[in-house]
């Protein structure tokens, strides 16, 4: 024994009481748990935070101010309309007057004029015009015409426009809102769930009220087929090379340092290789699909290629020297034996692959699916793999690089349905783990 | 013929070859399978094999070279006189491919008949005026020599498309009728196949080398063509970014530092938020948390992992940014212009980087061998002692490695910075100010509109050469630091 722990020997009595030594220990102990949970904590408040402000920013994006406004049109009105030069401003004028008669019946006064009118809705009298042209059989009966309210308007019903914030504006003013608040009084302006979001295609980056996220959804989902139909065998068959008839030698390590590389490469690289080798030097087209989708399977390629030799690992030996006993072929063995065994965890790294692919953004950025506005929707969606599209992740950053600021809401709009579809995928991942899952 | 038939009629031809070898081998042996030296199906499958693998090949070898022979061809018809002073040789090419695919849309359309299109002596006037009309895009008149070449570049696409067709399907049909020709039942079709699936299997698994190779050599040429217009020691050691759209070489200031440095202070602000949470999280999962609140927190603080990018850009940019500028902002501290800045980048970065770090770290304290804890426990220490003391420092080097690789990460990462961080580029000591990455900056250089020759253009490959050096470079180092000292305990 040495001095030092003869100084500190038990002079005190007991081990039960505590001493002043031990009590210090024990707050020590007492904080560095603290600090752990309160990491834990942080993290998950973190997520909190982020769940909130998706959630809150992003559910507006999904309903959208209508206003509905009954209007019969008489044969003679209608000729006298077509009449006139300025055919849509008649119509317009009509509309006005009907809009009028039915805040008057309600018994509302409000002045309003033609041009607040168009800052509320736009031009109405195209639309109107355009519908009693290809439906002359309803003239003379009402007709009740739902017109989308613009995006400041719709903003002000959110509370995301205040009275303060268009004193400025030339979009919209003050005067203006007194007119929202009395359509809204009467039940004239009502707020429904705006289809156009998830069925549409973007808009003008004047029009954040018509923009949606429909075709950029169908853009994705082309990307995805051509990973999944370009990543699936390739990934399975470099891993079945690699985890079964590899031998030990220099080409086997180097495919193993490359692939663990590329796990490891930013990916905005992966951009920059398809803008150099499959825009500029194999000359496929810009904003297609299948660039898009070729550059997300490289990327996606290790990840899977990690995941299926991870589960072909997992298949016990004793499967193989079975199967190589009654006379497989190595060959035979592993295909008709291991990969079948080893097909839930394949399936389920996939999955989680294309997952991570769906929501992948700077690749997409370089090889030009960005600012893409597919006006020809749906025509231009039939031969989807080399016509220009948008994808989701590349929709979202259009929207949020746009200065009016009706677009952030679409972009965190965007990013609901993207979480959406992710969470769905991760899903399926987890049930097929679960119900498939062997333990040998 | 159009490329989707052909396959098919490939696919087509192979699957005969298949049909017709599997039941030549059974009539051969008389329905007597034992005595084949193979299962019937091996010899349809090596017919049908030999038949659509090289035919495919090939499809795909022309598919890629056409464009080049034909380009070729095409430019040596364009002299020198031909092509403009402000233009060069490549954008008279790409006016040519243009011009070729309005001929098309032209005939498409019926405003010219297909032999007007192809004919070299029509009138130039009405096949110019009638491409017009059918909507082509076209940056420039055409000229003459453009139509011309437009028209023997249609030609000769016509003519290497149908030349493929048939080169593509008489392979396949030589190759159905070796494999045909080679059935019997003494064939050792078994091996034959298998050795043509291994073949197979070590194409796939070399994908990984060539898509290696690719970024090299795209980076790598680029990188050399940006040199060759702006020197390397300017682009190296430049402390001013200032890229000019009009101009055409010159004017631009493009030096990397200032990127380098926004780059490695909103890694670092990233690495000091993600780094103590990740840990201590990691060090209360494994060490002190039960099971089920295990069970719960670790897949939780994964889903962060799971989100992708371009939400904690949006977050950054509309959520983190407007918070840090109530507080450090003019009618705060005072400190902060702008809603981006290196701490919004830094900060957000940081928590997608937490689960990074934790569930690394988890897996190395983890692997510390519970001998060493419980010898600790023997001597009277506690369990933070025991953490503290004996297995932090076993799982330093596993823990360093993790860092690095999150380092690599948080360099690497694009959406974040160009959402979140800000555009200008500067050499500033503020964390409150707008700085750029060399990320953000390969992205707006490469979304512009300038032409890809132009060193503007061009610089982006420079800055992703460095860019993939220097992860590389972590990612090697990290990962030799986490093999070498795993070894230790195993």
């Amino acid at each position: 024994m040495t001095d030092a722990s003869m100084d500190s020997a038990p002079t005190k009595g007991r081990l039960t009481t505590v001493d002043a030594r031990t009590k210090k220990r024990n707050a020590a102990e007492k904080r560095f748990k603290a600090y752990g949970l309160t990491a834990i904590l942080i993290g998950l408040f973190f997520l909190v935070v982020l769940a909130v402000s998706i959630l809150r920013s992003g559910l507006p994006a999904f309903t959208q101010a209508n206003v509905q406004v009954e209007f019969t049109l008489s044969q003679d009105e209608y000729d006298a309309a077509e009449g006139q030069m300025l055919k849509t401003k008649a119509y317009e004028n009509l509309f006005i007057a009907a809009l009028e008669n039915q805040l008057e019946e309600r018994g509302l006064e409000v002045d309003f004029d033609a041009a607040a009118i168009e800052r509320l809705l736009g031009k109405t009298g195209g639309t109107i015009r355009e519908f009693f042209l290809e439906n002359p059989d309803r003239i003379g009966t009402p007709v009740t015409f739902d017109l989308a309210a613009s995006s400041r308007v719709d903003g002000y019903l959110k509370g995301r426009v205040t009275r303060e914030s268009v004193v400025d504006s030339r979009f919209l003013m003050v005067s203006d809102l007194d007119l929202v608040d009395a359509l809204r009084d009467a039940g004239i302006i009502t707020s429904g769930f705006n289809w156009n979001f998830i069925t549409g295609s973007d808009s003008g980056v004047d029009n954040p009220g018509g923009a949606g996220i429909g075709v950029s959804v169908i853009g994705s989902f082309f990307m995805m087929l051509v990973v999944l139909a370009l990543s699936l065998p390739i990934g399975v068959a470099a891993s079945i090379y690699l985890e079964e008839f590899a031998p030990q030698n220099w080409f086997t390590d180097l495919i193993e340092v490359n692939i663990s590389n590329l796990a490891a490469v930013p990916s905005i690289v992966f951009g920059i290789l398809g803008l150099a080798v499959f825009i500029q030097f194999m000359h496929l087209p810009q904003s297609a699909p299948l660039v898009g989708g070729l550059v997300l399977t490289l990327m996606t390629l290790p990840t899977i290629i990690i995941s299926t030799r991870a589960s072909l690992k997992s298949v016990p030996p004793s499967i193989r020297e079975a199967a190589l006993g009654v006379g497989a072929s190595k060959m035979q063995t592993v295909f008709h034996h291991v990969l079948p065994l080893a097909a839930p965890g394949i399936l389920t790294g996939t999955i989680i692959g294309l997952a991570q692919a769906l929501g992948e953004t700077a690749p997409l950025l370089l090889i030009g699916m960005v600012g893409f506005i597919a006006r020809a929707y749906p025509e231009g969606v039939a031969s989807g793999f080399i016509d220009p599209n948008s994808a989701m992740p590349a929709q979202i950053y259009t929207w949020a690089s746009r200065a009016d600021p009706g677009f952030y809401e679409k972009a965190w709009g965007g990013i609901i349905i993207l979480l959406i579809f992710l969470l769905t995928m991760n899903i399926i991942a987890i049930i097929l783990r679960r119900r498939f899952e062997r333990r040998w | 013929m159009t490329l989707l038939w052909l396959f098919l009629i490939t696919l087509a031809i192979a699957a005969g070859a298949f049909v017709l070898a599997r039941s030549r081998v059974l009539a051969q042996s008389g329905q007597d399978r034992r005595k084949l030296h193979s299962l019937p199906v091996y010899y349809g499958s090596n017919a049908a094999m030999k038949s659509a693998i090289p035919a495919l090949l090939v499809l795909v070898i022309w598919l890629i070279a056409q464009p080049f022979v034909v380009n070729n061809a095409v430019s040596g018809m364009i002299s020198d006189s031909a092509i403009a002073d402000n233009s060069s040789r490549g954008l008279v090419l790409a006016e040519v491919r243009r011009a070729a695919d309005g001929l098309d849309l032209a005939v498409a359309s019926g405003a010219l008949t297909a032999d007007q299109a192809t004919d070299p002596q029509s009138d130039f006037e009405t096949v110019t005026s009638a491409i017009e009309e059918s909507g082509a895009i076209l940056t420039s008149q055409i000229t003459e020599p453009v139509l011309r070449a437009a028209q023997a570049f249609r030609a000769m696409t016509a003519t290497g498309k149908r030349l493929m067709a048939g080169v593509v399907l008489l392979i396949a049909a030589l190759g159905a009728l070796w494999g045909l020709r080679e059935t019997s039942p003494e064939f050792r079709a078994r091996n034959v196949v298998e050795q043509g699936v291994r073949a197979l299997l070590i194409a796939a698994a070399s994908i990984a080398i060539l898509t290696t190779l690719g970024i090299v050599l795209s980076l790598v040429f680029n990188t050399i063509e940006f040199f060759r217009l702006y020197p390397a020691s300017e682009f190296f050691f430049g402390t001013n970014w200032a890229p000019s759209f009009s101009g055409r070489g010159g004017a631009s200031d493009l030096g990397i530092l200032p990127l380098l440095w926004g780059t490695f202070y909103i890694s670092i602000v990233a690495l000091i938020v993600a780094v103590p949470i990740g840990l201590f999280a990691a060090i209360y999962l494994s060490e002190y948390a039960s099971p089920r609140l295990r069970a719960i927190a670790k897949p939780m603080l994964e889903v962060l992992a799971g989100i992708p990018t371009i939400v904690y850009g949006l977050f950054a940019l509309l959520t983190v940014g407007p918070l840090l500028v109530s507080v450090f902002g003019d009618e705060g501290l005072g400190w902060m212009q702008a809603g981006t800045a290196v701490m919004t980048a830094g900060l957000v970065m940081g928590i997608m980087l937490i689960p990074f770090v934790s569930s690394l770290s988890d897996d190395i304290i983890n692997a510390v061998p519970q001998s060493m804890r419980d010898g600790s426990y023997g001597l009277g220490a506690t369990q933070s002692e025991t953490i503290r003391q004996v297995v932090l420092p076993a799982a330093l080097p596993g823990i360093v490695g993790a860092i690095l690789l999150a380092a690599s990460r948080a360099i690497g990462e694009t959406m974040i910075v160009v959402l979140g961080a800000g555009a200008a580029a500067r050499l500033s000591l503020n964390p409150f100010d707008a700085m750029t990455t060399v990320t953000a900056k390969i992205v707006s250089q490469l979304t512009g509109d300038s032409d890809f020759a132009s060193p503007e253009a061009l610089v982006a490959f420079a800055l992703g050469m460095t860019l993939f050096v220097i992860t590389l470079g972590l990612n090697v180092f990290a990962l030799y630091i986490v093999r070498t000292y795993r070894e230790q305990y195993e």
